[in-house]
C-alpha cells in the first residue's frame, strides 16, 4: 500500500509542476504582461514601467521568474487582488464554500438518480425504459447548462413561482430552509449532465458485473435476484464509479461556473467572471491554478479511496 | 489471378460493413438528417427570408414569434430573430467545425508521436496531456479569450488549443498497440523512414477512433463556443452566434422568453445531432465494445 501511495503521490506532484507551467504560460500571454495596468496610467512614463519591471524582477530570464513564482505559490503567497488588495487565497476562500455546497449537492443528486437509472437500465436491458434513458442521456449531454438554467427559471420561478431565481439566501432570512430553497434549482440544473454521464457508465458497469461468474454461482445456489443485485452486483458496479467521480471534477467545475453565473450564486465561478470583467489578473490566475489543483487532488483522493476499497488495484 | 479479380464485384467504401452498420443505426441517421437540414437552412435560409439579420426596426421590438413575417419574433432592437439565428448558425457551425479540424490535427500529431516514439518523449507528451486535462476547460478558455483579442479565428484557435487532449489520448493508445504489428516491423525492415511509418503505415489504421473522436469534438466545440459567447467573451456582436444571442436573453426572460428558448434549442439540436452521429460511428467502426 505504501508503495502504491508513494508512486501515486509522486505522479501527482509531477502533474502539479506541469499544471503550473501551463498556468505560467497563460499568465505571460496576457497583453503587456503583469504590468499592463500601469501602461495606461498617464502619471507613469515608459522609464517608470521599466524601473518597476526591474524592481519586481520581470526582466530576468523566464525560467528564473517561473521558479520564483512557483516558490511563492508553494509558500501560499498567491498575490493580491487589484480590486481591494486582499490576498488572493483569502478571496478564493470566501467563495469556496458556496461552490462546494453547490457541487456537493448536485453530485450527490447525480449519483443517486444516475445509479438508479443505470442499474434499472442494465436489469431491464433493451426495454422501453432503457431505450428512453439512453436517448434522454444523449440529449441531456447536449443541452447547454446555461440554457437549461434559463428554462428552469422561466418555468419554476416566473410561471410557477416555486423557487427563487437566484442568490444563495434571502437578505434578512438566512435560515437552513431558506438556503435549501435557493439551492434546489441550481443544483438540479448542474446535476443534469452528470446524471446522464453517471447513468450511462453505471449501466455498463452493472452489465459487466452481471456477467461475472460469481453471479452465475449465486443464481445456481438459488439466491433471489434482488439479493444478487444488492449484495453482489451493485457493490462491484460502484467500484469504477469512484474513479469516474474524480474524472468528472473538471466538468463539474465548468458546469458550476456557468450555473453560478445564471443563478447569481456567490461562488468561485462568479468570482472568476467578475475578476475577468475587472481585469483582476491575480485573482483570475489564482482561480485558474486553484481549479486545476482541486482537480489533481480530487483524482488523487479518488485513487487512494479505490485502492483502500479494492485491494486488486494496489497490488497490480 | 487477374481473371479472378475481374469476376469479383468492385469493392467500394460504401459497400463496407462499417457503412452497413452505420446505416442501421437509427439515431445516427436522425443526426445526419438534422445536421443536413441545419446546414442547408443556414446556407440558403438567409437569402429566402424577407429580413436582413442586421436590419434594425425599433417599431417592431419584441415582436413575439409568428407575428407577420417574423417567424421567430424579433429581438430588443427589432431585428428578425429567424434571420439572426441562421446567420449565427453559420458562425457557430463554422467555428465548431474548424475547431474540431485543428484540435484533431494537434491531437493526432501529439498522439502519433507519443505512441510511436514511446520512451521519455512519449511519457513527457502524455504528462502534458494530463496537465491540460487537469484544467476545467471553461476556466482556461475564458482566461485566454479575455486576454487575447477575441476574433472568430482566435476563438477557434483557443477552443482547439484547449480540447485536443482526448484525441491525443485515444490516438496514443491506438498507435502504441499497432507499433509492434508485423506490417510495421516489415516497413521498418524495408528501411522506410520513421515519418513514413508513423503517418503512412500506422495512421491509416488508426483512422476509426480518430473519426469517432472528431465527430464528438464538433459537438463539444459548438457547446464551448456557446458557453463563452453566452458569458460575453466569445464571438462579439454585431456578428451573431448562437451563444451570444443568449447573452442578453436572461433579462428579458419574463417579457420575451423566445429570445432565450429559440437559440438554445438550435444549439441543443446541433450538438445532439453530432453526438448521435458520433455514437453511430463508434458502433459502426467498432472502436470500443462497451455500449453505454
Amino acid at each position: 500500500m505504501s508503495g502504491f501511495l508513494l508512486n501515486r503521490l509522486s505522479q501527482s506532484i509531477v502533474l502539479l509542476v506541469i499544471v503550473s507551467i501551463i498556468g505560467f504560460t497563460v499568465l505571460n500571454l496576457m497583453p503587456g504582461g503583469p504590468l499592463a495596468q500601469f501602461g495606461l496610467d498617464p502619471g507613469m512614463t515608459q522609464k517608470d514601467v521599466e524601473r518597476l519591471a526591474a524592481q519586481l524582477g520581470l526582466n530576468r530570464p523566464l525560467w528564473l521568474q517561473y521558479l520564483d513564482w512557483a516558490w511563492r505559490l508553494i509558500q501560499g503567497d498567491w498575490g493580491h487582488s487589484f480590486r481591494d488588495g486582499s490576498s488572493v487565497l483569502a478571496v478564493i476562500g470566501r467563495h469556496l464554500l458556496a461552490t462546494l455546497l453547490l457541487m456537493g449537492t448536485s453530485t450527490a443528486l447525480a449519483i443517486a438518480v444516475g445509479t438508479w437509472i443505470g442499474i434499472r437500465g442494465a436489469t431491464h436491458r433493451y426495454s422501453l425504459f432503457d431505450y428512453c434513458a439512453t436517448i434522454c442521456a444523449m440529449v441531456a449531454l447536449s443541452v447547454p447548462t446555461f440554457w437549461f438554467g434559463l428554462i428552469g427559471i422561466y418555468i419554476f420561478t416566473l410561471k410557477l413561482g416555486w423557487v427563487p431565481a437566484g442568490n444563495m439566501y434571502t437578505i434578512g432570512d438566512g435560515s437552513v430552509m431558506d438556503y435549501l430553497h435557493h439551492l434546489i434549482l441550481p443544483s438540479l440544473v448542474l446535476s443534469l449532465v452528470h446524471v446522464a454521464i453517471w447513468s450511462r457508465y453505471m449501466r455498463t458497469a452493472t452489465l459487466d458485473a452481471l456477467s461475472q461468474d460469481f453471479v452465475k454461482t449465486a443464481r445456481a445456489k438459488g439466491v433471489s435476484e434482488r439479493r444478487i443485485l444488492l449484495k453482489h452486483v451493485v457493490g462491484n458496479a460502484l467500484l469504477p464509479m469512484i474513479t469516474l467521480a474524480g474524472m468528472q471534477l473538471p466538468s463539474i467545475l465548468t458546469g458550476a461556473l456557468v450555473t453560478e453565473t445564471v443563478f447569481t450564486w456567490p461562488g468561485m465561478g462568479r468570482l472568476f467572471l467578475d475578476s475577468l470583467g475587472y481585469s483582476d489578473y491575480p485573482v483570475v490566475m489564482g482561480l485558474l491554478i486553484f481549479s486545476a489543483v482541486l482537480v489533481v487532488l480530487g483524482n488523487l483522493i479518488a485513487d487512494i479511496v479505490i485502492a483502500i476499497v479494492d485491494p486488486r488495484i494496489r497490488l497490480a | 489471378m487477374t481473371a479472378i479479380a475481374a469476376h469479383l464485384p468492385p469493392t467500394r467504401w460504401w459497400h463496407s460493413r462499417a457503412v452497413y452498420r452505420f446505416m442501421r443505426h437509427h439515431l445516427a441517421l436522425v443526426g445526419i438528417a438534422m445536421i443536413t437540414l441545419l446546414v442547408l437552412a443556414c446556407t440558403i435560409g438567409p437569402y429566402a427570408l424577407p429580413y436582413d439579420s442586421l436590419h434594425i426596426d425599433l417599431r417592431a421590438r419584441f415582436a413575439p414569434p409568428l407575428s407577420g413575417h417574423h417567424y421567430f419574433g424579433t429581438d430588443p432592437l427589432g431585428r428578425d430573430l429567424a434571420a439572426r439565428l441562421l446567420m449565427a448558425g453559420r458562425v457557430s457551425l463554422l467555428v465548431g467545425f474548424s475547431a474540431m479540424l485543428l484540435s484533431t490535427l494537434i491531437g493526432t500529431l501529439v498522439g502519433v508521436t507519443a505512441g510511436y516514439r514511446g520512451g521519455w518523449i512519449g511519457a513527457a507528451l502524455m504528462r502534458v496531456v494530463d496537465g491540460f486535462l487537469s484544467y476545467p476547460s471553461i476556466f482556461l478558455v475564458l482566461a485566454l479569450a479575455a486576454t487575447l483579442r477575441p476574433s472568430p479565428v482566435m476563438i477557434t484557435v483557443i477552443i482547439a488549443v484547449t480540447s485536443w487532449m482526448e484525441t491525443a489520448r485515444i490516438v496514443e493508445a491506438e498507435v502504441r498497440s499497432l507499433r509492434e504489428r508485423e506490417f510495421v516491423q516489415a516497413a521498418r525492415m524495408v528501411g522506410l523512414s520513421r515519418r513514413h511509418i508513423m503517418f503512412r503505415e500506422i495512421l491509416p489504421n488508426a483512422m476509426g477512433p480518430i473519426i469517432v473522436a472528431a465527430s464528438l469534438a464538433v459537438a463539444r466545440a459548438i457547446l464551448l463556443e456557446a458557453y463563452i459567447s453566452f458569458l460575453g467573451y466569445g464571438i462579439q456582436p454585431p456578428l451573431p452566434s448562437w451563444g451570444n444571442m443568449l447573452n442578453g436573453a436572461q433579462q428579458y426572460l419574463a417579457s420575451a422568453p423566445w429570445l432565450a428558448i429559440i437559440p438554445g434549442a438550435a444549439i441543443t439540436i446541433a450538438v445532439t445531432s453530432f453526438n448521435f452521429i458520433g455514437d453511430g460511428l463508434r458502433d459502426a467502426l467498432d472502436v470500443r465494445n462497451d455500449h453505454f
